[in-house]
């Protein structure tokens, strides 16, 4: 249709006898030719149009699951039965389950000291990276290791590490004397959150020390220079230099590695499974041990929905800090 | 099938008779079967810990594609991950055509699963009737939702040499007597080794007759009323917190179902709950375990059922099924499949291979030659007849399953190890329970 309207504008202007009676009659053919190019001049609609992509991508892979996740939590349904609607009795259900509350606990220690540990370390390995030294780019490049090593491969490489039977580290620490009974790093269930906290922060640290070195790297040296002339230690030029320019990066940064680390899963289920007794459950092992090993996928989409206030309400106040940040 | 037969009947159907299968005639004409061209099935199951075993199946897939004139494909995948994939299947309608289940999955997948029970009716008559807890298993509403495959008997196995050293000439007969040795074993270097953690073969089998040994139950007969919370529970979880801290390795509590091998391989533990892979893979490998004193491991293994407690002895074993999922295209197909691999025939190379680690799932293989093979493996034998399901005092039901996946009998104990009172711990159980039962 579209080439069949066409045709006779582009014949139009092509030949030349045409031409003489040229631009009165332009102004008609261009209604006609125009039906789909003048749309496509109006900028709201080219805009519509080219989000459209988009818009399906995201409703089909964000909105249409989460929807899905929402509806199967508000239902009885367990795998091979949709159920019937029980509006948020599966979340009164969890909400007194013991498991689940120990869950909930676990995730708030566990994100918040593996985020700490992250920043901290991360912090401390990108201003280190950002010095001069003989073989900066080999040492940046195996800093990266963690992060670009699979998850699951790596974290079996710790599962061996801290075996309770063969551990490399009890081996180490007895050798040296630190240790005179074997450690039982996923045994005793204080330690095994804290174990599985250790490999988070392992893993997790690259990435704060990359882009926090990139942040650095913008940092203007002649500030530093100045306030060293001025008389600043090093930790006063970190304080009032750094840390204030890499605020905003920092966040960004925070705020990733908040939601990454809040809805772990991978590390707990290669480690631990969310045992001994449920010590290491985050609220993502939990929710997959009910509505995938269980089946009863209802409550499994409850607990894993749980997060979702919790992890928005991060989200905006993390948003709006760095809003005001930036803006001030 | 008569879906009405009972146990009882249904275990006396025995018999010489082979019946007229689809196989049957399949074998007769001498050619495959007319199924659309370029049919293909998908079979998931776990990767054996006998790994012959696996060896031999690769081999039957080709096989049973040429005798039935189909693409079969075997895909092995860990048994942990083999729910998540069923039910991502499940949920989408669409997957393998065929699942390996554990345990009685049959009751959490009943509407998903497509009535086999002319494959168990014709696999049973064959093969001298399966055990009876098949039926607790596998049997929902009256309808067979799987086929019964194989059983893993949990046995311990244990050193004979680090034994005699503590003055047992023979394995304890009691939980009171395994935990005195236990205790000597222990002060030697050589404990008991047990898991505690969330791992789907060694610590059910363990700590669910370590219940029941007692006279402990989860549920009333009426499979509602949660009875967990009992003087015997109780009593059970005292003793068992004290064998723990005598007798058994405290490294233990997070092990999965590959820790107590390799420690056990490795010279550190003295005894352990297991089906036989340990003596199995001493055996395929035998110069590279060897005891303290350079003797080879294999000799120095033997296997014996759970002791007695007060209440007596149980065990819990780990039950294998092949169930057809209700989505799939090629049901008729999948039912001559299993028809061939659970035939006599064809049982027969895996279950050879398995060296008593697997015993069928019918009786007919107690008979078999290979058991005069080894008479470390004997205990394997008949280990089948003795098997409770979880759930007990219930029916099998899905609710059970339930109370397994969450690991609320292993965990009673873990929390009880770590310091809770037993009274406490059991309460907690009984909690979580009363929230599955309803």
């Amino acid at each position: 249709m579209a080439d069949g309207r066409l045709k006779p504008i582009a014949g139009g202007v092509g030949q030349a006898g045409e031409a003489t009676a040229g631009l009165a009659a332009l102004p008609r053919a261009a209604p006609r030719m125009g039906t789909v190019a003048r749309l496509l001049e109006d900028e709201r609609v080219l805009g519509v149009l080219l989000l459209v992509p988009t818009v399906v991508l995201l409703a089909l892979f964000i909105a249409y699951p989460f929807v899905k996740g929402v509806w199967l939590s508000l239902t009885s349904a367990t795998v091979g039965n949709p159920g019937v609607f029980v509006a948020l009795g599966n979340f009164a259900k969890i909400w007194n389950d013991t498991i689940f509350q120990q869950a909930a606990y676990n995730t708030f220690v566990y994100t918040a000291i593996a985020t700490v540990g992250k920043l901290v370390l991360g912090m401390w390995l990108a201003l280190l990276l950002n010095r001069h030294f003989k073989g900066k780019r080999l040492v940046r490049a195996s800093m990266l290791l963690p992060f670009i090593i699979p998850t699951v491969l790596s974290t079996f490489a710790w599962k061996w590490m801290f075996d309770p039977t063969f551990s490399v580290l009890n081996w180490s620490l007895y050798h040296l004397g630190v240790i005179q009974t074997r450690i039982g790093w996923l045994t005793d269930p204080t330690l095994a959150l804290g174990s599985v906290i250790i490999v988070n922060v392992w893993r997790g640290m690259p990435f704060y020390a990359i882009t926090l070195l990139a942040g650095l790297q913008t940092v203007n040296p002649e500030l530093h220079e100045a306030a060293a002339i001025d008389g600043a230690n090093a930790w006063h030029r970190f304080w009032r230099i750094t840390w204030p320019l890499l605020l905003p990066v920092t966040m960004v940064v925070t705020l990733f590695s908040v939601i990454q680390t809040f809805a772990d899963f991978q590390l707990v289920y290669v480690l631990t499974g969310g045992g001994p007794a449920n010590s290491t459950h985050l609220f993502a092992t939990y929710a997959y041990q009910i509505g995938i090993a269980t089946g009863l996928l209802g409550e499994g989409a409850a607990a894993s929905l749980a997060m979702f206030p919790i992890l928005f309400f991060i989200v905006v106040a993390q948003l709006w800090y760095i809003r005001r940040v930036e803006g001030a | 099938m008569d879906t009405s037969m009972d146990r009882r009947s249904f275990i006396k159907v025995a018999g010489g008779a082979a019946a007229a299968t689809g196989l049957a005639g399949i074998l007769d004409a001498g050619r495959a079967p007319a199924y659309a061209q370029g049919a293909r099935l998908h079979l998931v199951r776990w990767v054996d810990f006998v790994p012959a075993a696996d060896e031999v199946l690769t081999k039957q897939m080709d096989e049973a594609g040429k005798a039935l004139g189909a693409q079969i494909t075997l895909e092995r995948i860990n048994a942990n991950d083999i729910q998540p994939r069923i039910t991502a299947a499940i949920s989408s309608g669409s997957g393998p055509d065929m699942f390996h289940l554990l345990h009685n999955w049959a009751h959490l997948y009943e509407k998903s699963l497509v009535d086999v029970g002319d494959v168990v009716d014709a696999i049973g008559k064959a093969q001298g009737g399966y055990y009876p807890v098949t039926q607790d298993l596998d049997r929902v509403n009256g309808v067979w939702r799987a086929v019964p495959h194989s059983i893993v008997g949990g046995q311990i196995a244990y050193r004979k040499s680090l034994f005699e050293s503590v003055g047992a000439k023979e394995f304890p007969k009691t939980w009171q007597e395994y935990r005195e040795v236990g205790k000597k074993l222990k002060a030697k270097g050589y404990p008991i080794g047990q898991t505690a953690g969330h791992t789907f073969g060694d610590a059910p089998t363990f700590w669910y007759p370590a219940m029941w040994a007692w006279g402990g139950k989860e549920v009333e007969k009426d499979g509602r009323t949660v009875a967990i919370n009992s003087k015997e529970t109780v009593e059970s979880v005292k003793f068992f917190v004290g064998f723990w801290k005598d007798a058994c390795d405290e490294g233990g509590l997070a092990w999965d179902d590959t820790n107590n091998n390799r420690a056990f391989l490795s010279g550190t533990i003295a005894a352990t709950i297991n089906g036989a892979s340990i003596y199995v893979e001493s055996l395929r490998n035998k110069d590279k375990y060897k005891t303290e004193t350079g003797a080879l491991m294999h000799t120095d293994i033997l296997h014996a059922p759970n002791p007695a407690g007060p209440a007596g002895t149980y065990h819990y074993h780990t039950s294998f099924h092949h169930a057809i999922m209700g989505y799939s295209k090629n049901q008729k197909l999948a039912k001559d499949f299993l028809k061939w691999l659970h035939s006599k025939e064809h049982f027969e190379p895996w279950f050879v291979a398995q060296k008593g680690f697997s015993v069928g799932a019918t009786t007919d293989w107690e008979k078999h030659k290979m058991w005069e093979q080894d008479p470390v493996m004997l205990p394997f034998r008949t280990a089948a007849r003795a098997f409770r399901v979880f759930g007990y005092a219930g029916p099998p039901s899905a609710k059970a399953s339930e109370g397994y996946s969450k690991y609320v009998v292993v965990d009673m104990y873990a929390k009880a190890i770590q310091g809770m009172p037993a009274e406490e711990a059991v309460k907690w159980a009984e909690g979580e329970l009363r929230k599955i039962y309803g």
